[in-house]
């Protein structure tokens, strides 16, 4: 069992278990998809494992391995072959995805409880982890694409799934048509680099790209620039973010998997391995280190007015990819993806804790109307306080570790890079403050009527009406989706299980690589990045002082938000009005819907009215169908005429034609 | 006369006849037309065989003699039946073939 | 002497046929074709055609005129109304056909590099067009067609009875199914049909005689 042998069985695992799931999906009775679903992915993440024990069995030098099954297409000049590429850093991705989605499998057993669309979302769940997969272990251009184009297939079918919803299905094209545009991206970005390299694998690839490029040269920028494009379609950064917020009209599972731990860090994991391309095209990595920078500071400011549970921690999501964007623009790689590791587990729990509290209220998602399910809801509340504070660095939970480890390589990039260095500290403050202001405002306080039915009879809210969480409307439950049941963690086993296995990984998993002390993900890492440019050494004092300023700026904006919403109750109030324009920006989403709206969406649908109305109605149909049609119906009316059914006229014809041939053989003679 | 008058009258009789069976109605003077055509071809047919010399081109106006006075059987038995079934003798009210 | 006795002959051919398409009477109709009949013997003759024209007289406007009189007295010239029909278009269309027609034989006969036609024919025996010769023409070198086409008169005959017969001839079994069918020749016929006493009218005593004989057996 080599490695690559046990990275096709993590590929092969999710399909077959998306084919089982998907044919026998009318027949499985009570929760058995999921059951088969998780333990399929159970499967992947055990080989995943097997996999990084088989790799680190293996000389460091020789850690980069390609496993070709068949070649997909021989023409001249492209060598298209479906390969896989097992390194380091894919093993590392594969073991994040798989562990993850493992456990968010779990914990949707029993929070999909009830919904009559169970088995499918356990197909799609499965799909979605194979194209995940698919996109990490992929090993030339081809197979990233394919990957990348089904992971936005996918994430377009969860967010829509309970398509009922206008809301969601419009959340769900939003999605797939912004992902869309990052495709294009990718795929130009990657024609650019074929033109020169003349191959799709990667490993030729980066080998031979230094030569034929010049660093710094006009086409590698454009490439560049086009695949940091693609990963912030698929990462929701500025200016292609719109997506992710309404992306949460998904069930709280989906959420939790794509939006906070897999896909949207699929751009992250794009700009790691595409290092080489980037080191030759300084341009794009400023470019997209400073986007990533813009981007975790606007997200912030709107993750302070958001009010919806689920679509603040979605920011928070936005915000914290920011940070890893950042880290691997600028050549911190290793950083990068050790934030990106801790991120994923405490973001899960932290959606995952979120379901919980929305299943009490009901299906109610709005953080106006939570309050004081601390008591309702203590194991929950756990979860969270863990979820937010290893979100708002504080040590020794792990997101400390990941986010001063990326700052203070950013900083020792010196020159302009300070700059991104104070906004990253800046964004840490925000995301302290928002964070804990979620938190205080959900569970602490008067507890809310659905909090008191809880604690007082033990007895789970439920809405009478059920209504969209989005805009109110009233639903019909007969269709069966959403499921009438509404599941908190306390009471079920599964839940917990997960929610507690991540927990625990919030608060240990800053172990691998805590500063000065242990370095196991750098080393673990370092062969997949031996041949980056970059090489980040922050000083010792850089690094301290670091540590310090993250703890100070986290226990800061704890303390801010206790203020503010704890111990002043109406002081948010308050500030708000004082700075009313900065407000409604916040509360706005800084108008990027509405620009995006003016820019593209209002142009295409006039050019598209148009096009229907005017060309297609009068050109279109008017000339060429109703022109043919005309002719064609002119001419059969004029043929049709001769049938008239009077002999008289058939025998003139016959005349006619005697007299015809009659002249026919008068001239032949 | 030579043999060309009688080819010309009977080219004559049977344009005659043609515009004959185009014009009438009734279908009784329509098979009179058809008979005219006969005939014209009947007197070809016989200004030939004088042209010749020998007796073939009168054997088949014998013939033809006889297919005329078969087709007049078999039609006006037609006609007859159709006058039972109280179908009117016009042949432009039969128009089945139409379409 | 030959020529004037032929332009005569023509011009009452002519005279006939231009009847029979104008005559509004079908009476009359059939009358002019009788005249045109009798004006093509007289060119026959004149074309050495002896039995021909004996035959066209007595056949075709002996027998078949005739019998074109008693359909014309059974039916009758009615008024036809003209309502449909292509009217004045077709009229012109069809003397423009006919005119056409006319055009083009002319051309083809009077134009044809046949260098007979200019003269009176070719020498004949003494007995050209005579029945005899006719006659052995017919049974030597023309018996096939001469016998298909005593064939074809006898289909002839059973076709015209078959479209003419009384329809009370053979009676329907009252809910319209045909009278006759295969099954009648399968089924076994009742005892003294067919022979010649049912043809002489004795044919009920024999069908008493019949039942009389089958009461005994199965008593």
């Amino acid at each position: 069992m080599s490695a690559t042998t046990a990275a096709w069985i993590v590929l092969a695992a999710p399909l077959a278990g998306l084919v089982i799931v998907s044919f026998l999906f009318n027949r499985l009775p009570g929760r058995s998809a999921g059951w088969i679903a998780t333990g399929t992915i159970a499967v992947s993440f055990v080989f995943a494992l097997i996999a990084l024990a088989k790799l680190q069995q293996l000389a460091p030098g020789h850690r980069e391995l390609t496993s070709s099954l068949w070649s997909i297409a021989k023409t001249t000049g492209v060598d298209a072959n479906a390969s896989l590429l097992v390194d380091p850093l894919s093993v590392l991705m594969i073991c994040v995805v798989a562990g993850v989605s493992m456990l968010i499998h779990l914990y949707s057993v029993s929070y999909m409880t009830g919904d009559r669309g169970y088995s499918r979302f356990f197909a799609y769940l499965n799909f979605f982890v194979f194209s995940m997969l698919l996109l990490v272990l992929a090993g030339n251009f081809l197979l990233l694409i394919v990957g990348w184009a089904f992971v936005g297939a996918a994430s377009y079918m969860l967010i829509s799934f309970w398509y009922r919803r206008t809301t969601a299905t419009a959340a769900g094209i939003k999605a797939f048509v912004i992902n869309v545009v990052g495709d294009v991206g990718l795929v130009l970005g990657t024609f650019f680099v074929f033109r020169h390299t003349h191959t799709l694998d990667f490993v030729a690839s980066f080998h031979a790209a230094p030569k034929v490029f010049a660093k710094g040269s006009g086409d590698i920028t454009a490439g560049c620039l086009l695949l940091l494009v693609g990963a912030f379609a698929k990462s929701a950064q500025i200016p292609l973010h719109t997506w992710l917020p309404d992306a949460m009209e998904g069930p709280t599972p989906v959420s939790a998997l794509i939006h906070a731990a897999t896909m949207v860090t699929a751009g992250v994991y794009l700009i790691a391995r595409m290092h080489p391309l980037f080191q030759l095209a300084p341009a794009a990595g400023d470019v997209g280190a400073i986007l990533g920078a813009a981007t975790l500071l606007i997200a912030g400011t709107i993750g302070l007015a958001a009010t919806d549970l689920k679509r603040v921690i979605a920011y928070s999501t936005m915000s914290q990819i920011g940070y890893m964007i950042m880290a691997v623009s600028a050549g911190a790689y290793a950083a990068g993806l050790f934030h990106l590791m801790t991120h994923a587990f405490f973001k899960a729990l932290l959606f995952m804790a979120a379901g919980s509290v929305i299943g009490a209220m009901g299906g109610d998602q709005s953080l106006d109307r939570m309050s004081g399910f601390r008591r309702a809801l203590p194991f929950t509340f756990v979860c969270f306080l863990i979820g937010g504070l290893a979100l708002s660095g504080i040590p020794p939970f792990s997101g400390f570790f990941s986010k001063d480890d990326i700052l203070a390589q950013i900083g020792s990039r010196g020159g302009w890079y300070w700059g991104l260095y104070v906004a990253g500290y800046l964004g840490a403050l925000l995301t302290a403050i928002y964070t804990f202001r979620m938190i205080f405002r959900a569970f602490l306080g008067e507890p809310c009527t659905e909090a008191r039915e809880l604690i007082d009879h033990g007895h789970l809210f439920h809405p009478e009406q059920p209504r969209n969480p989005a805009n109110g409307e009233i639903e019909d439950t007969d269709v069966g989706f959403p499921g009438p049941d509404h599941v908190i963690a306390e009471r079920a086993l599964p839940m917990r299980l997960a929610m507690g296995l991540l927990a625990l990984l919030a608060v240990v998993g800053g172990i691998v690589a805590i500063p000065k002390t242990t370095s196991w993900l750098d080393n673990f890492l370092a062969p997949s990045f031996a041949d980056s440019t970059i090489h980040l050494h922050p000083s010792n004092g850089l690094i301290y002082v670091g540590l310090v300023l993250g703890t100070a700026i986290g226990l800061t904006g704890i303390a801010t938000a206790w203020v503010v919403w704890v111990a002043r109750p109406g002081s948010a109030a308050a500030i708000a009005a004082r700075v009313r324009p900065l407000t409604t920006l916040f509360e706005n989403k800084w108008y990027f819907d509405e620009l995006i709206n003016a820019l593209i969406v209002a142009p295409s649908l006039w050019v598209g009215r148009f096009a229907q109305g005017t060309f297609e109605r009068l050109f279109v149909n008017g000339t060429l169908i109703g022109g043919t049609t005309g002719v064609v119906r002119a001419g059969s009316a004029a043929v049709r005429s001769a049938e008239s059914g009077f002999v008289r006229y058939y025998v003139g014809f016959i005349v006619v034609g005697l007299t015809a041939v009659g002249l026919y053989f008068l001239i032949a003679s | 006369m030579t043999i060309a008058w009688y080819l010309a009258v009977s080219a004559v009789i049977f344009a005659i006849g043609a515009g004959g069976v185009l014009v009438r109605r009734n279908p009784l003077v329509v098979l009179l037309c058809l008979e005219l055509m006969l005939n014209a071809a009947n007197l070809a047919l016989v200004g030939f065989s004088r042209m010749w010399g020998n007796g073939q081109g009168q054997v088949f106006a014998l013939i033809v003699l006889v297919v005329a006075a078969c087709e007049v059987t078999v039609g006006l038995g037609v006609i007859v039946a159709m006058h039972r079934l109280r179908l009117p003798s016009d042949v432009d009210t039969m128009r089945e073939l139409q379409g | 002497m030959s020529a004037v006795l032929f332009f005569i002959a023509a011009a009452g051919t002519l005279a006939g046929a231009i009847g029979v398409i104008t005559l509004k009477d079908p009476f009359y109709a059939v009358l002019a074709l009788v005249g045109h009949l009798v004006s093509l013997a007289v060119l026959f003759l004149l074309l050495h055609a002896e039995f021909i024209a004996a035959a066209q007289v007595v056949i075709y406007a002996g027998a078949v005129m005739v019998l074109y009189v008693f359909v014309v007295s059974y039916i009758g010239g009615q008024n036809l109304s003209s309502g449909q029909g292509p009217g004045r278009a077709g009229r012109f269309g069809a003397f423009a056909c006919a005119g056409a027609l006319v055009i083009e034989l002319f051309i083809a006969v009077l134009g044809s590099g046949l260098r007979s036609i200019g003269t009176i024919g070719a020498r004949v025996a003494v007995g050209f067009g005579s029945p005899e010769a006719i006659g052995s023409l017919l049974l030597t070198k023309f018996l096939v067609p001469f016998e298909i086409a005593s064939y074809l008169l006898l289909l002839a005959a059973v076709g015209a009875v078959t479209l003419a017969r009384r329809r009370g001839g053979l009676d329907d079994r009252g809910d319209g199914t045909p009278t006759i069918s295969v099954m009648d020749f399968m089924r076994p016929r009742p005892f003294g049909t067919g022979t010649m006493a049912e043809g002489f009218g004795h044919g009920e005593a024999l069908s008493a005689a019949q039942s009389e004989r089958r009461q005994e057996r199965e008593s």
